[in-house]
């Protein structure tokens, strides 16, 4: 049986719901000490995170390292259990499915990686890679999930003939190519990606951003994209998300996060990204400090320790994420 | 299905199928016709460890010596000059080189105090050896690899149990520990095979748990998760075979130590009995001897130790192999 054309799913049919509703998710860490492992503290990775992803929309989430960006990846895939709060998938309380429900529903939301290296199992050849999942959901079988494998690697930018190649055969960007053909396999209607262009080299940063920008308006696929740069993040993204110490801080649509930053916070990643221009001066806000621990977050704003505009409200009230106006959203006393 | 193939896109010829591949090709396989899209089969990091393994040459020298001692287990029948069991009562003890009184040759290696052909009693032993060695290390492995990845993989409260008993068997003396039980199953080659099985596997097991947990954090473990895989299919298509080099080469020097642990607990009467040759009952029975004929000891205790030097130079070899970090 000849397939024309197998990489036009019907996983992504339109509908006007969310793709993607998060509300109020934590992921807390148990820390465990002495004999009996009694838990003395949590790191608290996820502290009450909300938000909504439309279909076939991007949500940038920024924030620095140890931020939280990763963990509420993997809460939201439940590949942790989160601590608290509700993940909606397509309308589907994820936190109510059995293990085996939750395995059959899996295929449709896919993670790209952010280490190249440790992503790909380097025993199995990129045709074992990108087709097993297939195989073992039964979606293609034989010689259509041969066909199948070949087209996703063409597609993503890979030589076919490659196929029977071993990871440790590839540069840093084509193993992230085949992460993302891997991902791409099974039709998901949703992606995460996860910092996927922090390890690789610049020249060819532009090309995977492209080449996942491309899937996308051929696809209908939706993202969740981390990055820790808002450049990167500000390239792809919809709606951007901005995420301090496990809280988000802001939350608008590209556009109005970039040109009209609310939080301090996102004043200082804004200003961080670099200009290709070099006679523009701009003032770069350096940030004292460094983050605090999630273990004992702050009182009050947790930015409050580095905010420059810090008030005695700060320091004792918490200020909670709210519309400044056509749906910008800040968590910040002063805005 | 005929000789036509079906108008696909990538009509592919696959050169020869990777270890266990899920793409079996078939049909395909056999068809030459050109301007086909040949898939050029990659190097898997087993070959890339096979052909560092071919420069070490102690190790290449251990296994030459391995192959030969395999050799000798099969064609023991065709190799030994007699039987091991005949007796010449008259040529007890005899020194290497005494013509035998039945015509057939001369003793190489001396007569035991049987009158037994000594190297055919070597020669003999050496199956026992092997066998002792692949049968308890295979029992090994077998339960220390399931015991080490349900451990590691799933963590916990499982975790707990099987290490807390894995410690209880690292607690006891292994060599008394098999004494003990071979004196509950009774002397016999085959309760050997046993007693060194059961005793060995808390190695085995906590190896694999370390790797297993190393392994399981790996993003490829996480994204054979999020793509929906079973607990199954991860633990043996994506964690074991990324253990496989360390299971490898604790088995190669683990059977020294097996082969080690027949020869005690021969020697000690509770293992091969008599008549059976086994290089440790060879030894036990040369006791009374040592200070008579010091040869009757030393030749199957020559073989015990080129035996145990080879498995541990062809087994450090793999270790060096098999080590990622040494990959140029």
């Amino acid at each position: 049986m000849a397939m024309e054309s197998t990489l036009v799913g019907t996983a992504n049919p339109p509908s006007s719901a969310p793709l993607v509703e998060v509300e109020d998710l934590r992921l807390w860490y148990p820390i465990k000490r002495g004999l009996r492992s009694r838990v003395v503290g949590y790191v608290k990775a996820v502290d009450g995170v909300s938000f909504t992803i439309p279909r076939g929309k991007t949500l940038g989430l920024v924030g620095e390292s140890g931020c939280g960006k990763t963990s509420v990846a993997r809460a939201l895939l439940y590949l942790v259990k989160p601590t608290g709060g509700r993940v909606r998938f397509d309308g589907i309380e994820l936190g109510s499915l059995s293990p085996e429900a939750l395995r059959r529903l899996r295929p449709r939301m896919q993670i790209i990686f952010q280490d190249p290296y440790s992503s790909l199992n380097p025993r199995r050849t990129v045709m074992e890679i990108v087709g097993e999942a297939m195989a073992f959901h039964k979606m293609w079988q034989g010689d259509a999930l041969q066909e199948r494998v070949l087209e996703l690697l063409e597609r993503v930018g890979l030589e076919p003939a490659h196929a029977l190649r071993f990871p440790h055969e590839f540069s840093g960007g084509q193993r992230q190519r085949i992460g993302i053909a891997r991902a791409l396999a099974m039709n998901p209607a949703l992606i995460v990606a996860d910092e996927p262009v922090s390890a690789l080299d610049v020249s060819i940063q532009s090309q995977i951003l492209n080449l996942l920008l491309d899937l996308q308006s051929e696809y209908g696929v939706t993202y969740l994209f981390i990055a820790h740069g808002l450049h990167v993040v500000s390239h792809v993204s919809d709606i951007i998300g901005v995420m301090y110490l496990g809280k988000l801080v802001e939350l608008a649509e590209s556009d109005e996060l970039y040109y009209h930053p609310a939080h301090p916070y996102t004043n200082a990643l804004i200003s961080a990204v670099p200009v290709p221009d070099p006679t523009v001066r701009r003032e770069r806000i350096i940030l004292e400090g460094d983050v605090p621990s999630p273990v004992n977050p702050p009182a009050g704003c947790r930015f409050q320790t580095r905010c420059p505009f810090a008030t005695s409200r700060c320091r004792a009230e918490e200020p909670l994420l709210h519309d400044i106006g056509g749906g910008h959203l800040a968590a910040c006393h002063l805005v | 299905m005929g000789t036509t193939v079906p108008p696909t896109k990538y009509n592919t010829r696959r050169q020869t199928s990777n270890g266990f591949s899920l793409f079996r090709r078939t049909a395909l396989e056999s068809d030459t016709e050109p301007g086909r899209m040949v898939l050029t089969k990659g190097t898997g990091l087993w070959v890339d460890s096979w052909h560092r393994l071919k420069k070490n040459r102690p190790a290449m020298a251990g296994l030459a010596f391995i192959i030969i001692l395999v050799v000798v287990a099969l064609t023991a029948p065709l190799l030994a000059p007699v039987s091991p069991y005949a007796q010449e009562l008259d040529l007890r003890l005899a020194p290497p080189g005494t013509p035998r009184a039945d015509g057939h040759g001369v003793y190489i290696l001396g007569a035991d105090h049987m009158g037994r052909d000594i190297l055919s009693r070597i020669i003999y032993g050496s199956r026992i050896s092997l066998a002792v060695g692949l049968v308890s290390e295979f029992i090994v492995s077998v339960i220390g690899i399931t015991l080490g990845a349900i451990a590691g993989y799933y963590g916990g409260r499982v975790d707990n149990i099987i290490m807390r008993i894995s410690d209880i068997m690292f607690a006891f003396p292994d060599l008394l520990f098999a004494i003990g039980i071979m004196f509950a199953l009774g002397p016999s080659i085959f309760n050997v095979f046993i007693a060194l099985g059961v005793v060995g596997w808390a190695g085995m097991a906590r190896l694999v748990r370390s790797q297993v947990i190393a392994l399981k954090e790996m993003d490829f473990v996480e994204a054979a998760r999020a793509q929906g895989l079973s607990d199954w299919m991860i633990v043996t298509r994506h964690i074991l075979p990324n253990c496989l080099g360390p299971i490898i080469v604790s088995i190669s020097l683990g059977i020294p130590g097996a082969i080690m642990g027949e020869a005690g607990l021969s020697f000690l009467g509770l293992g091969a009995q008599p008549p059976l040759a086994s290089w440790g009952s060879m030894i036990y029975d040369a006791r009374p001897y040592f200070t008579t004929d010091p040869l009757f000891s030393v030749f199957p205790g020559i073989a015990i130790m080129l035996t145990v030097f080879a498995f541990n130079l062809f087994g450090d070899g793999l270790r060096d192999a098999l080590d990622p970090r040494l990959k140029s």
